[in-house]
């Protein structure tokens, strides 16, 4: 098993603006990682399956709601924080990043923003300990990109709500106890919903045969005439906003962690540009592979800048939706893009699980996909410069 | 029991050495800080397990500047209950040992534990300087501690095997390898540690001993020459002729 020699990159002296508690918690996370996900990641990749054991070590790290208040089990720390953890997670493996995301972005938020303060005290600790999990069902199999035309809905029957309709690309959903499911009621209107497991009608499949993400489980949402109790009901917002609120903390999230994906790809090319010798010197001595590296170091970097201010816009509740977009359409673009050049440095080595490329590759391909696909959050940019909607 | 952890820090392993002022001082412009790993994996971690098992406290005690604050907070995030930094900039073994023992008189500590050395300098020193300051026992390069009533039990690894040597409390320990395993600074640790107390003192001014006249890096490794398994006499012509080591 390769020993995992990861040590970061920072080739703009950007940790002169992390502070000293961020360079800790961001030395936490590595170090778990190193200790605990790195030996075992390329197996439960091979096995399709995420790791389950792991999960109080996430929560110990601060992986399940690190900006979620201490009162509600959080850590109470800033977003540059929640980023430099997912960042550290995704260096590892977008997979172990995905459940994070969901678990902190997509459930822990939309209870502490929306849910009720016995929902907040019900739900958060355990969340933010790892002793429960969650998911989060928006997207639908017809509505991806349009959730807005979802067809899951929910009819008043007298003192619980019965839900009915179908999600499917939802990370956790094999394995979590609740899920925060976005569906509209009478009306028309979308409000969320906390489900739990074991309620009559509510099944979650589990989706098979993914080439990515596969050290995340991945499943369906379905349900068929669910009783919820009205207590569940999220009461402090409606309408698309509100998941699509969640959805920003979330790709906030993956801008900092495809950013991770990046470093590990480069990292692991630059060493093997320095070890593996062609026509008597390192192929990193010669110009087509400095040429890759260079470029490679120079958008990592980039990301990073842009990223950081983002991170400072995000603390001070100043970041929009587009500038997040921008960055998560950015960052994972770039991590793709790292992880190919990478792929070519290590030659036919490349291709195998001895180095981490291929299979941050392929869970790259998925991250480019969800929370956004790279063409839509293009299309937010450019109905935000012009003012014109360009979706329908 | 009252434990005082000596905690001092260390470039991080993946550091690249180079030096300034005419080769008499370790360049430490972007240079990664880290607590000495021998003084956080095995002597705090273990001062912790025993104030978990049997009650008390433990203090880390740090000699040197304001830089030092990141480690200071690392080793109170694992768990450390609040921290001393005294003022002044370590220069030799002595001067460390000298503060220490100022700062540590008189307090009643009942065990002092350190790591067995810092993995820049190697030099060993401050837990044998500090014992013999203060009047303890010392037991230097430990693997393994135990406290029972007021004695402890201390497991060495030797050339031949193990040495158990016991000794009575307050004493002196410089901890090893074995010790403890490493504790990662959680969440909760880190939320902690923002207000858990650091306490700097001023400098009783210990002169130091020996100053440092020169540094330099070690020889680069020369290439390496592959030799045919069937050619051992060749293998043997090059040790005793080129590298003279037969």
């Amino acid at each position: 098993m390769r020993t995992d020699q990861y040590n970061g990159h920072d080739y703009y002296l950007m940790d002169e603006l992390l502070s000293d508690e961020h360079k800790l918690v961001r030395e936490s996370a590595r170090a778990w990682v190193k200790k605990e996900m790195s030996p075992i990641i390329e197996e439960y990749y091979e096995k399709a399956t995420f790791p389950k054991h792991v999960i109080p070590g996430m929560a110990e790290i601060g992986a399940f709601g690190p900006y979620i208040p201490e009162e509600y089990g959080g850590a109470g720390l800033d977003q540059i924080s929640y980023g430099i953890i997912m960042q550290e997670l995704e260096r590892c493996d977008s997979g172990l990043r995905s459940t994070s995301s969901v678990q902190s972005s997509l459930v822990m938020f939309p209870i502490w923003k929306y849910g009720s303060e016995e929902q907040r005290k019900k739900y958060l600790p355990k969340l933010a300990a790892g002793e429960m999990i969650g998911c989060f069902g928006l997207t639908e199999p017809d509505h991806g990109s349009n959730p807005g035309g979802m067809i899951t809905n929910f009819k008043d029957a007298g003192d619980h709500y019965v839900l009915n309709g179908a999600k499917m690309w939802i990370s956790n959903s094999p394995f979590a106890d609740i899920a925060v499911v976005w569906a509209k009621n009478e009306e028309g209107r979308i409000h969320g919903l906390i489900v739990e497991r074991g309620m009559e009608g509510f099944t979650t499949p589990e989706t098979h045969g993914k080439w990515s993400l596969r050290a995340s489980n991945t499943g369906e949402l379905v349900f068929d005439n669910v009783k919820v109790p009205k207590e569940n009901l999220l009461p402090g917002r409606s309408g698309l906003g509100a998941p699509l609120s969640c959805l920003d903390s979330a790709r906030y999230g993956i801008a900092w962690g495809a950013i991770g994906a990046a470093l590990d790809c480069y990292d692991s090319a630059l060493r093997y540009s320095k070890e593996r010798h062609q026509f008597g010197k390192p192929i990193g001595a010669f110009q087509l592979q400095q040429k890759k590296l260079a470029e490679m170091i120079t958008e990592i970097t980039k990301a990073q800048l842009l990223t950081y201010r983002l991170g400072q816009l995000k603390n001070e509740g100043r970041a929009t939706t587009a500038q997040i977009s921008m960055a998560k359409r950015n960052n994972v673009d770039m991590a793709l893009k790292v992880a190919r050049e990478a792929r070519q440095i290590h030659g036919g080595m490349g291709i195998t699980n001895e180095y981490p490329i291929m299979r941050h590759m392929m869970n790259l391909e998925s991250v480019v996909t969800y929370e956004g696909t790279h063409d839509i959050h293009l299309l937010i940019t450019g109905f935000d410069i012009t003012g014109e909607s360009a979706f329908k | 029991m009252k434990i005082l952890v000596c905690i001092s820090k260390a470039p991080d392993t993946t550091t690249k050495i180079s030096f300034t002022d005419n080769d008499t001082k370790f360049n430490e412009e972007n240079v990664q800080f880290i607590v000495n790993p021998y003084d956080e994996w095995y002597a705090l971690v273990r001062g912790l397990e025993l104030k978990e098992a049997g009650g008390g406290s433990v203090t880390t005690v740090t000699v040197g500047g304001s830089d030092h604050d990141p480690i200071i907070r690392k080793a109170l995030a694992i768990g450390a209950d609040n921290a001393v930094r005294i003022n002044t900039e370590p220069q030799d073994g002595y001067t460390v040992a000298k503060e220490i023992a100022a700062y540590a008189e008189g307090k009643d500590y009942d065990l002092i534990l350190l790591g067995k050395e810092t993995i820049n300098y190697n030099g060993s020193q401050v837990g044998g300087m500090l014992a013999e300051l203060m009047g303890l026992p010392y037991v230097s390069v430990a693997s393994k501690l135990d406290v029972a009533g007021d004695t402890a039990t201390v497991e060495q690894d030797i050339p031949a095997g193990k040495q158990v040597v016991e000794g009575p409390l307050p004493i002196v320990i410089s901890c090893a390898k074995g010790m403890a395993e490493q504790r990662i600074p959680n969440m909760r640790g880190i939320m902690a540690a923002r207000t858990k107390p650091l306490e700097v003192v001023e400098p009783a001014g210990a002169a130091p001993l020996v100053t440092a006249s020169k540094f330099s890096l070690p020889e680069d490794k020369g290439e390496v020459k592959m030799i045919d398994a069937e050619n051992a006499e060749s293998l043997i012509e090059l040790l005793h002729n080129e590298a003279k080591v037969i």
